[in-house]
């Protein structure tokens, strides 16, 4: 089994390459994705605690996180939907403002 | 032969992680999202949990990227019309800080003392545990989760909604 420093290198390499994908691209779907990243490159190292440690909490934390994710994603996409209907466009520079 | 696996699925999940941020088409996003995912499922199985890694595979590779599809659908947009920020300062500036991030992210995992790792008789996918953890000690983070679903369901609807002729908008 690989050490537990290798998993938590990895969850920081997954977490970073989504923080670059949140501040480089424009179209608010592909923002999204790279939030999911995020969240999966957290999942990670909570398993990796979780088998490393012997405790089950990570675990539960995981599932925790899973539910979350699922919450934020529906809602999300809803408001991308919303705003498609009312600006036409899913880039976020064209959304920039609270009011028009 | 474990260590061989980790490389293996580390880079692909890396590979194809950097694949997701740098297309511009919303669909080779999300197919690459999928490879993402399952290549992190096959690392929860090395960690030694059958279970979230169906989870993993059956709520986000499942239901997440199957909705992001959908709507990605929905829209019909052209791939085109997006392309990354023009302004070179800004893109810099995402690169800078993203590496800033990792160095400061790697630098506190490098110094969290590695702990010997658990006997290999000791396993961590047993399901009865991890439900009888969920269930006892974390009831109330669970029952709270199970609301905020019902809301996002709620705030979804509502959002997602199209406005009939006779309401008007605020």
């Amino acid at each position: 089994m690989a050490p537990l420093g290798h998993y938590l290198v990895l969850s920081a390499m997954l977490f970073a390459i989504g923080v670059w994908g949140v501040l480089r691209n424009r179209n608010a779907l592909i923002i999204f994705m790279s939030v999911e990243l995020m969240l999966n490159a957290v999942n990670i190292s909570l398993m990796a605690f979780s088998s490393y440690l012997s405790d089950y909490s990570g675990q539960v934390f995981i599932f925790l996180v899973m539910a979350v994710a699922a919450a934020e994603v529906a809602v999300g996409l809803a408001i991308i939907v919303s705003i498609f209907r009312a600006k036409d466009t899913v880039n976020v520079d064209d959304v920039s403002v609270m009011k028009w | 032969m474990g260590l061989a696996i980790f490389y293996v699925l580390a880079a692909l999940a890396l590979a194809s992680a950097l694949m997701v941020v740098s297309r511009k088409n919303a669909v080779t996003s999300a197919v690459y999202l999928v490879l993402t995912m399952t290549a992190i499922a096959g690392l929860f199985v090395q960690l030694g949990s059958v279970f979230i890694a169906a989870l993993q595979i059956i709520v986000y590779a499942g239901a997440i990227m199957v909705l992001f599809l959908f709507v990605i659908m929905m829209l019909n947009l052209k791939s085109d019309e997006f392309g990354f920020d023009s302004r070179v300062f800004r893109r810099l500036f995402a690169a800078a800080l993203g590496v800033i991030l990792l160095i400061q992210l790697v630098m506190t995992a490098a110094r969290f003392p590695s702990p010997p790792g658990r006997p290999a008789d000791m396993s961590v996918g047993d399901i009865g545990a991890i439900s009888r953890k969920l269930f006892y000690d974390y009831l109330y983070p669970f029952e709270i989760v199970g609301v905020l679903l019902l809301a996002a369901i709620i705030g979804a609807m509502v959002m997602a909604r199209r406005r009939s002729e006779g309401q008007e908008e605020e």
